[in-house]
Formats: C-alpha cells, sequence, structure tokens
C-alpha cells in the first residue's frame, strides 16, 4: 500500500503523471495549470522521473510535441487550461484522429474576453466535439486516480483523454490524497507498447492525405476514405464502455477505489428532486442536499464523471424517477443553453421512460462563488416550477447582480 | 570537399510518380537530401508543396518514415520526434521541412522554439516564395514587384523577410543556404548537416514554374540565374564561421556577377515591376552581395 499525501490537484495531477512513469513532457504554463509543469520539471531535474521535458514556447507546440512524441511509440503527457486549451484546439482534433493515446490535465478556467483567471468548465465543454474522452473529477484523489486510469484506457482504446478539474476550487486546494506505490501502478499499467514501431527498412506516411472514397493499395485491397477513419474513431467511442469498466474494475481491486460508475450518485436512489452537475459542483450539491432532506425534499445527486463518451443509458435510467431535475452548469452553449441540459434531454428523448420536468441554471462562471444557499433556492424554484408545470424558455443564470 | 555525380549513392528514396507541378524544384532538391541523410531518417511536414510529393493514402513514393504535422507546428512536430526517439531509445536523423508560409510566417514561432532549445534536428525552409500549394498567395518571403494572386493588381510593395538573418540570431550549430539548381552544393551541405548535433538550419530557394511564371523546362536555369545574379547566395555557417560555397565562391572570386533584370525577365511574375522597382531590386541585391563578400572575407 502507498502512503496518504495532504496534496493539491495540480500536485496530484503531477505525482500521477509520475506514477504512470509518462517518457515524454512537454506544457507551457497557464494559470491554474502552471504547478503541473514546475512539480514535473522538477522531479526530471531531480532525476525522480525518467522522462524528456521539452519546455515549449506554446500550447499549440505543446501538443505539437506530444503528438509527435506519441507517434513514435513514447508515452507523453501534456496539461493545459482555458485559452490554453482554446489555443491547442486544431492539435487536439489532430491527436484524435491520429489515434494517439495522450492524457491531458485541465484545470478548468474560464475564457477571455474578457479575461478571468478563475474557474468554470466552458473552456473544455468548448472541447467536446474534438474526439477527445473527458473524464471530470469531483476531488483530488480523483484526479490522482483518474490520471492514472486515463492512460489504460487512452492505451487501449487509443484515443486521448482529458481529465478536467475546478481551477482553483480544485487545483490549489490542499486535500488528503491515498497514493498507490509505484509497484501497485506498474501492476496495473505496464509500459506502453505502441501499436507499430519505426522500421528505416519499411518506411510509413503517418496522417496523409486521405481521399473521400476507398483506394486499393498497392495488393489490391481497399483501405478507408476520410469517412472510414472517422467512423473508426466514432466506433472506438460507441464500444468504450466495456473497456473502461474493466481499467475501473482491476484499479479497484487495485487500491479500493471504484470509478466503474460513470455517474456520480449521492442519494438519489428515492429522490423526487435531483441536481445534475459536473466536477466539485457535485460535492457542493451534496450539502444542498443535505439542507433539501432536513426539510423533508427528497433530494439527491447525480454528478457526470464521464462526459465523452456520453453514458446517455446509464444518466436516463438514473434520473427516469425523479419528479424534477435542475441542470446546474458552469459553461453556456450561447444562444441555447448549458450543454448537459440539452444533452439530458436527448438521452431522456431516446430512453422510453418517464420524462422529469428539467430547469437549466448557469452558475459559476468566471469563479463566481456557488453557495449551498444558491443550490437551496435553486432546487426550491424547479420544484416549484415543476409543480406548476411551468417551462423554463431560457437557462436561468444565478448569482452575477449586475 | 566536392562531390560528382559519381559520389552519390545508388540507393533512391523518391519512387517515380510524384505529383508535384511539371518542373517543379523541390523533388529535384529533396531527391539529394534524402541521398545525404539515408534510411535511418524521419521526417515531419506540414500541409504544403510536400504533401503533395508524398502523395495520397494508402500509395507513397516516398521511401523514408514521415509524419505530417500541422501548418503551425512543424519544429514542434520534430522536437517531439527528438524527444520521443530519445525516450524510446530510437536513433533516427529527424528532418524538417516546410515552405516559405510554413517556416517565414505562420511556422516562425514554433522553429524559433526549437532553435532556441537547441533542438537536435534539420529544418529545410523550402522557399518558392509565396504560398504555392495554396495557388500563389503572397507571403512574407514574396520578393518586391512580384505578381501573386493576392497582389493581383498591385505588385507586392514590401521587401521579402530576411529569415535566414533572423535564423542566424538564433546561433544555431549550422546554417546554410543552398538551391535546387546546385545538387552537388546541395548534397556536401546536407552530408555535413547530418553530423552536426544542434539545430541545423537550411534555406534552400527553389524555383516554381506555375507560380513564378516561366517554362517548366526552365526551373534549372531560373535557379542558377538567381545564383549568378547574386540574389540567392550559397553559404554556410559553422560555429559563427561564414563560408561562401559552390558557385557564390567562384563568382565572388572571380568577380563575375549578372544583372538582376536577366533574372527578372525570365518570369512573368515580375511582368508589372516598375524600372525603379527594378532599379531598386539591382541595388539591394549589390548591397548584399557586398555585405556578404565582406562576411568572406574576400
Amino acid at each position: 500500500m502507498g502512503q496518504t499525501l495532504i496534496l493539491t490537484g495540480t500536485q496530484a495531477a503531477a505525482l500521477a503523471a509520475k506514477l504512470c512513469r509518462v517518457q515524454v513532457v512537454a506544457a507551457y504554463p497557464i494559470t491554474p495549470q502552471s504547478k503541473i509543469p514546475e512539480v514535473l520539471s522538477e522531479y526530471v531535474e531531480r532525476g525522480e522521473l525518467k522522462a524528456e521535458f521539452v519546455r515549449v514556447e506554446s500550447e499549440h507546440s505543446a501538443l505539437g510535441v506530444c503528438i509527435s512524441a506519441s507517434i513514435v511509440g513514447a508515452r507523453v503527457f501534456t496539461a493545459t487550461a482555458a485559452n490554453g486549451l482554446a489555443y491547442m484546439h486544431e492539435q487536439l482534433h489532430w491527436a484524435a484522429g491520429a489515434r494517439l493515446p495522450i492524457v491531458m490535465p485541465v484545470t478548468n478556467r474560464g475564457l477571455g474576453a474578457p479575461w478571468t483567471i478563475l474557474n468554470d468548465m466552458q473552456d473544455t465543454i468548448a472541447q467536446r466535439d474534438t474526439g477527445w474522452m473527458q473524464l471530470y473529477c469531483m476531488n483530488n484523489q480523483e484526479v490522482l486516480d483518474q490520471v492514472i486510469l486515463a492512460y489504460k484506457i487512452a492505451e487501449q482504446l487509443l484515443i486521448p483523454v482529458m481529465v478536467c478539474f475546478d481551477g482553483f476550487r480544485l487545483s490549489h486546494t490542499m486535500m488528503p490524497v491515498e497514493i498507490p506505490s509505484q509497484e501497485e501502478v506498474d501492476a496495473f499499467l505496464p509500459p506502453y507498447q505502441p501499436a507499430y514501431r519505426l522500421d528505416a527498412e519499411a518506411p510509413v506516411n503517418i496522417n496523409p492525405v486521405v481521399m473521400t472514397d476507398p483506394v486499393p493499395n498497392g495488393e489490391g485491397v481497399k483501405c478507408p476514405g476520410y469517412m472510414g477513419f472517422r467512423h473508426r474513431l466514432q466506433e472506438s467511442f460507441e464500444s468504450s464502455w466495456p473497456v473502461i469498466a474493466e481499467a475501473a474494475k482491476s484499479y479497484a481491486e487495485l487500491c479500493g477505489r471504484s470509478y466503474e460508475d460513470c455517474l456520480y450518485r449521492y442519494k438519489s436512489e428515492d429522490a423526487d428532486f435531483l441536481f445534475l452537475t459536473m466536477g466539485s459542483l457535485s460535492s457542493e450539491a451534496c450539502e444542498a442536499v443535505d439542507l433539501l432532506r432536513k426539510e423533508g425534499i427528497k433530494a439527491g445527486v447525480i454528478g457526470v464523471r464521464i462526459y465523452r463518451p456520453f453514458p446517455a443509458g446509464p444518466l436516463a435510467q438514473a434520473v427516469e424517477a425523479a419528479k424534477s431535475i435542475a441542470v446546474v452548469e458552469k459553461a453556456i452553449s450561447y444562444g441555447y443553453e448549458g450543454a448537459l441540459a440539452t444533452e439530458l434531454k436527448a438521452a431522456l428523448f431516446s430512453s422510453n421512460g418517464h420524462r422529469p420536468m428539467l430547469s437549466n441554471y448557469i452558475v459559476g462562471l468566471g469563479g463566481k462563488d456557488v453557495k449551498p444557499a444558491d443550490l437551496f433556492e435553486i432546487a426550491q424554484k424547479t420544484i416549484q416550477d415543476a409543480a406548476s408545470g411551468s417551462r423554463q424558455e431560457h437557462p436561468l443564470w444565478v448569482g452575477y447582480e449586475v | 570537399m566536392s562531390t560528382t555525380i559519381m559520389d552519390l549513392p545508388e540507393r533512391e528514396y523518391i519512387h517515380p510518380g510524384t505529383r508535384t507541378c511539371a518542373g517543379c524544384g523541390l523533388p529535384i532538391a529533396y531527391r539529394y537530401i534524402l541521398k545525404a541523410l539515408g534510411p535511418r531518417t524521419i521526417m515531419t511536414h506540414p500541409a504544403c508543396c510536400l504533401t503533395i510529393l508524398h502523395g495520397m493514402y494508402p500509395k507513397t513514393p516516398i521511401a523514408i518514415n514521415a509524419v505530417n504535422n500541422t501548418f503551425a507546428s512543424t519544429a514542434a512536430s520534430a522536437s517531439g520526434l527528438v524527444a520521443g526517439l530519445k525516450a524510446t531509445g530510437q536513433d533516427f536523423t529527424v528532418l524538417a521541412m516546410a515552405g516559405d508560409g510554413g517556416t517565414f510566417d505562420m511556422g516562425i514561432q514554433a522553429l524559433s522554439g526549437a532553435a532556441e532549445r537547441e533542438t537536435d534536428f534539420i529544418y529545410v525552409c523550402y522557399d518558392n516564395e509565396a504560398y504555392m500549394n495554396t495557388g500563389v498567395q503572397r507571403s512574407s518571403a514574396t520578393p518586391t514587384g512580384a505578381v501573386t494572386t493576392t497582389t493581383p493588381v498591385i505588385p507586392k510593395e514590401q521587401p521579402k523577410k530576411d529569415f535566414i538573418q533572423i535564423m542566424e540570431a538564433h546561433h544555431p550549430a549550422y546554417l546554410a543556404t543552398t538551391c535546387s539548381s546546385y545538387p552537388g552544393d546541395l548534397y556536401n551541405k546536407f552530408l555535413k548537416a547530418k553530423e552536426i548535433k544542434g539545430t541545423r538550419f537550411v534555406h534552400l530557394a527553389v524555383p516554381c514554374p506555375p507560380g513564378w511564371g516561366y517554362a517548366t523546362k526552365d526551373t534549372v536555369k531560373v535557379g542558377r540565374v538567381a545564383v549568378e545574379a547574386g540574389i540567392v547566395v550559397l553559404y554556410e555557417v559553422e560555429h559563427g564561421e561564414f563560408r561562401l560555397t559552390g558557385k557564390s565562391l567562384s563568382m565572388a572570386r572571380s568577380g563575375r556577377k549578372r544583372p538582376v533584370d536577366e533574372y527578372l525577365k525570365l518570369q512573368s511574375r515580375f511582368k508589372k515591376m516598375s524600372p525603379e522597382q527594378m532599379e531598386d531590386f539591382q541595388r539591394q541585391t549589390d548591397q548584399r552581395w557586398e555585405e556578404l563578400l565582406k562576411r568572406a572575407g574576400l
């Protein structure tokens, strides 16, 4: 067994990378992620981690370095946030299209303009269609565990993974984190075995121009066109759940912490009212639930831990018995509503279950504090609206004052 | 050291049937670059004329390992190859190649970063003086007076960016200029670059028949006239020591240099150049030539 340390989220992410024996690190500092490359630099310079650390001049290059290092068979790591992630946007598509098992923690932060360095989830939600898996963390234990899990999953599915955790609320907050021993992590995550090895006498052209229609190769075998490659990525996502479950199961056997459920659930089984949230907001919602339960309201929390692939089935099942749901989000798709609200509706529409009344609340943008009292009021309003049958036309913004 | 055609390795790394335009200068140069660097080379390039040369999936005429990358990240990709190969104990020469758009313009940040980190790789900017792959749009490498598809009525008014000086300011381990019309000069420089550790930068001038407006049979001639008029100067800087090479060195010794209008009149892209712009071009070419002669101590 390992030990328990008091760590910030960024320290937990860096320690997880070290435990995973990453071979190439390329990162550019951005608040609130900066501590991750700082800690990793120290590991490398002290000889505690045998890795090539490339101190790049930008986030675009950080992922560019990781992409090419991964192509030649190295286990690679980077981390970013907010505008750094937005600057990587093109490379995110490239990494996923090239089927590279890159793992990247993102300390969620609001995007400019105007500038904010504080927390919301606009940065990662805006990247949901890039072909990356997205795991969200509720606390720093989950940051450490999910980085380790992410490598296991990424290397089996050849899909890159973002491990998302709230800037400052987790990145800069110290919490006890149980650390598995190096031997345990080595047993769980053996060295990366790339699908092919570079051979000077059997050269390959990697990620070339691809035609629309399949074209035969030299042996007359039809090779995929562009859509064929894209479809393979989607297929890998669609068939990823057993791989994720198996990885979580063997991790649970290793250290006793289970991530087999793609959802976080708190008092949700008998709940008439549910909060649907992501990240550290889930633990804040638990406090509100305890207050609501004291008032005799059967409330619960569903937290979405895995956002891509989207757990539509389990989510629809988890919420279908509730009378009303407040989807509380730290991001918005401008001109419509929060993306999680839209996706929950789609999941419910596709299932044949009972459809609860949904309300969507936008909270906590640019680090705005979300108090249990705010969540309490959100719950009350949602329950009243459901009772009176009044439907929301637009999401309700909570806490912006002016 | 001078290489004759008899000394060149017979092994070819570009098989017949590339998709470049007829008369393209790039495959001429690329052929000798790969002959010099040999099979244990991995190259990376952005979307550019070289992508066309490398062909369409699932076929390629290129017989070395190649990686495609995004437009702004050629030198970052090379940095990743260097780091990844080192971390996994593989030994390859890392070659990065991009055009003037992917180097002078969009790729400058990543290249500057990689050079400052003293990344152990060879970077080649093949300069055809406009965004040729997308259809001859102006770049910062386009010379004054050239008509492009984004300077169609008023030819480019600004001078060519002195990118070679920008790279020299990074103090790379090796810096060289060369031209596709001089395979011997080019081959020798890559042979030398291969043996040097650290960042090696090569500026490669490649004439482009559709972009410059000359007959496809004249690619070698146009490149030669560019050198013989002192517009392209062949040199190398090794450990800070400057040396003229090949034709430029013999021109310096003989004192013979062609007037620039012999170069300009070969190409329809300069058809709208005013006499004043031509005079200016001659003056700037002479001035740079004199400066380089001085640097060479000649």
